[in-house]
């Protein structure tokens, strides 16, 4: 087994509205995973229906190799932290792992308890007084010490601040490093996925529109300047992502394994954020099986 | 599980607790008090020949019992306003759900949990309100002797299905409306809609009453009362029965009104007492040995009510909400 994560069609409806419609993708297994993509398309959707908070109205959904929420096994095996990182307002750090302890067999009692002293936090304070970060670190604490194989988080630093943002990611690495979880972590912050993920997938309207390893795609991708020319006389091998002409220069985005030869080119690398974005903007695939097959998704 | 819904619950328990602890050493105090002054006012009455003075004074004593009666008839609706109604509906608005959710356990389990811990804790604090009352009231209860219909639901187990019922109702509101202060104003309205709704259409079918035309037997606390010039009507025609209706009739079977005994010059001659030897009482009621039976029917059909809306929360709570 070698995904974490495996949907075919995954589609959720609520009444007319389309939450997640036929998402197709798969996610490998033993590596930290950046889902990225514009308001609305379908990320928390698709992280619920993994943590098993959904179930999909069509399509199917392999988490781990089993039914997402499909008991007490199944859950014990994936951690969430759900965006705003939501926890007991009324409840101390302290009630909080208690909690953790009575509904997680594999609970890891030090683990959590050494995280809550490592961040310097008072455990009989209640959760409401806590910051956002340190509300973050405790939905985190809780979500790696129920000792999950895989670990979800859902726009986990959204709502904070840089600081607590660093601190968060850089506890979200340690905890990579250490425990060798899987992670797949949504976020709208390109730069944020940049610091901790090893793999990117781009998802808008629901469709992976890019998938791949950071260090391959940023190899794989340039930014061919030179005087005006037609994108279709570029060699086959270059995927034409994105392009900007003025009246005697054009700009292009390209994808291709091989490498420039043309002279005329200035050849630049791009940032993960330029890619993303140009990924973004650009029209849907225009089948699903061209999809896969361009992205390499076909098993 | 159970020990997680009690973590969290434990705080609203020992409230409850405490309260009922209060009320528990007041009504231990004064009750015995209160035993005391019956035996040595109305029990022994008829030897001083004082009887109505006696148990008047007897009963002006009822203040706390009528406070007591009033948070007993009270209490469901709280217990399924501020037990209930938030059970679900503050875990969706604050979607701590989603936390507690993904944890390595079933959401099934999660929801027994919750229902069952507090739906019987919210049983077992309107169970206790109701035995103490009962308890310290039986005094009263000999005296003004209609456990049967003004305190019916204030007296024995009754209170118990109704907490039971408000709890769930309770759930079940917040489940659907997933708003806490909306979820416990439709909680209180729905609760007082059931009560009513069944106090005064069901319960007086759970049993058909018995209808019987006997001779007029005057009875101690018995009066005649007339509204508009209607029939005239028995009030205490059977002591401890709960009395439908009661009516005064003729020989002929015709229902008499007050003119009858005024202008008929049959109270007012000297032969007033074959003057109600020649009238009849046609009664509907509800036998006083019934009391037991409706109170099990009550309680059995809120519990039953109860069970129905706890289902529906679980299966909401697995299907509906995924």
């Amino acid at each position: 087994m070698t995904t974490v994560i495996e949907t075919m069609a995954l589609t959720k409806r609520y009444g007319h509205k389309w939450a997640l419609r036929e998402c197709t993708l798969s996610i490998p297994k033993g590596n930290v995973v950046g889902l990225v993509g514009p308001n609305g398309a379908g990320k928390t959707t698709l992280l619920h229906l993994a943590v098993g908070l959904l179930a999909p109205t069509s399509g199917s959904i392999t988490v781990l190799g089993g039914r997402p929420g499909d008991g007490p096994a199944q859950l014990a095996k994936v951690g969430f932290v759900a965006q705003d990182t939501p926890t007991y307002a009324g409840l101390s750090i302290a009630k909080h792992l208690r909690m953790g302890a009575y509904l997680n067999p594999k609970w890891d009692r030090g683990l959590a308890q050494g995280r809550i002293d490592q961040l310097g936090l008072d455990p009989r304070q209640k959760a409401g007084s806590l910051s956002g970060g340190q509300r973050a670190q405790l939905a985190l604490t809780i979500a790696i010490a129920k000792r999950p194989e895989l670990l979800v988080l859902d726009e986990p630093v959204a709502s904070l601040d840089p600081l607590s943002r660093r601190e968060f990611l850089q506890g979200l690495m340690e905890i990579v490093a250490k425990y060798g979880v899987s992670v797949v972590l949504s976020s709208h912050l390109i730069a944020d996925l940049e610091r901790v993920c090893d793999s990117l997938v781009v998802l808008v309207a629901s469709q992976v529109q890019l998938a791949g390893e950071v260090t391959e795609l940023l190899a794989t991708h340039h930014r061919l300047t030179g005087p005006r020319r037609d994108p279709r006389s570029l060699p086959s091998d270059q995927t034409v992502i994105e392009e900007s002409h003025t009246d005697k220069q054009s700009t292009f985005l390209v994808r291709t394994d091989k490498a420039i030869l043309d002279p005329r080119w200035s050849v630049k690398p791009v940032t993960l954020e330029d890619l993303v974005l140009a990924y973004m903007a650009a029209r849907p695939p225009s089948s699903e099986r061209d999809a896969r097959a361009r992205l390499g998704l076909v098993s | 599980m159970i020990r997680f819904a009690w973590l969290q619950f434990r705080m609203q328990a020992a409230v409850a607790a405490g309260a009922l602890g209060v009320i528990a050493v007041v009504l231990a105090v004064t009750g015995p008090t209160l035993v005391h002054l019956y035996n040595t006012s109305v029990a022994n009455c008829a030897a001083y020949g004082n009887c109505a003075a006696a148990t008047t004074a007897f009963v002006s004593n009822d203040h706390l019992l009528q406070d007591l009666g009033n948070l007993l008839i009270a209490l469901p609706a709280l217990v399924g306003m501020f037990w209930g109604a938030p059970l679900m509906a503050r875990e969706l608005e604050t979607r701590t759900e989603q936390l507690v959710w993904t944890q390595s356990i079933t959401r099934s389990r999660w929801i027994l949990a919750k229902l069952g811990l507090i739906g019987l804790a919210s049983a077992a604090a309107s169970g206790l309100l109701s035995l103490m009352l009962t308890w310290w009231s039986h005094p009263f209860d000999r005296v003004n002797m209609n456990k049967f219909t003004s305190v019916f639901d204030q007296r024995d187990i009754v209170p118990i299905g109704y907490a039971a019922f408000a709890f769930a109702l309770g759930v079940t509101a917040g489940a659907l409306i997933r708003r806490t202060l909306p979820a416990m104003a439709s909680t209180l309205v729905a609760f007082v809609a059931v009560r009513l709704v069944f106090t005064h259409l069901v319960r007086p079918h759970l049993i058909t009453p018995v209808r019987v035309v006997t001779a007029l037997n005057a009875t101690s606390g018995m009066t005649f009362n007339e509204t508009n010039n209607g029939p005239l009507t028995l009030i205490g025609a059977k002591p401890g029965a709960w009395v439908n209706s009661a009516q005064v009739a003729n020989k002929a079977g015709h229902l008499v009104s007050g003119v009858f005994l005024d202008h008929g010059a049959c109270l007012q001659s000297r032969a007033a007492r074959a003057c109600i030897g020649q009238l009849r009482e046609a009664l509907v009621y509800q036998p006083a040995s019934r009391y037991w039976a409706f109170q099990w029917y009550e309680t059995a059909i809120f519990l039953a009510l109860a069970f129905v809306l706890g289902g529906f929360c679980v299966w909401w709570v697995r299907s509906r909400l995924a």
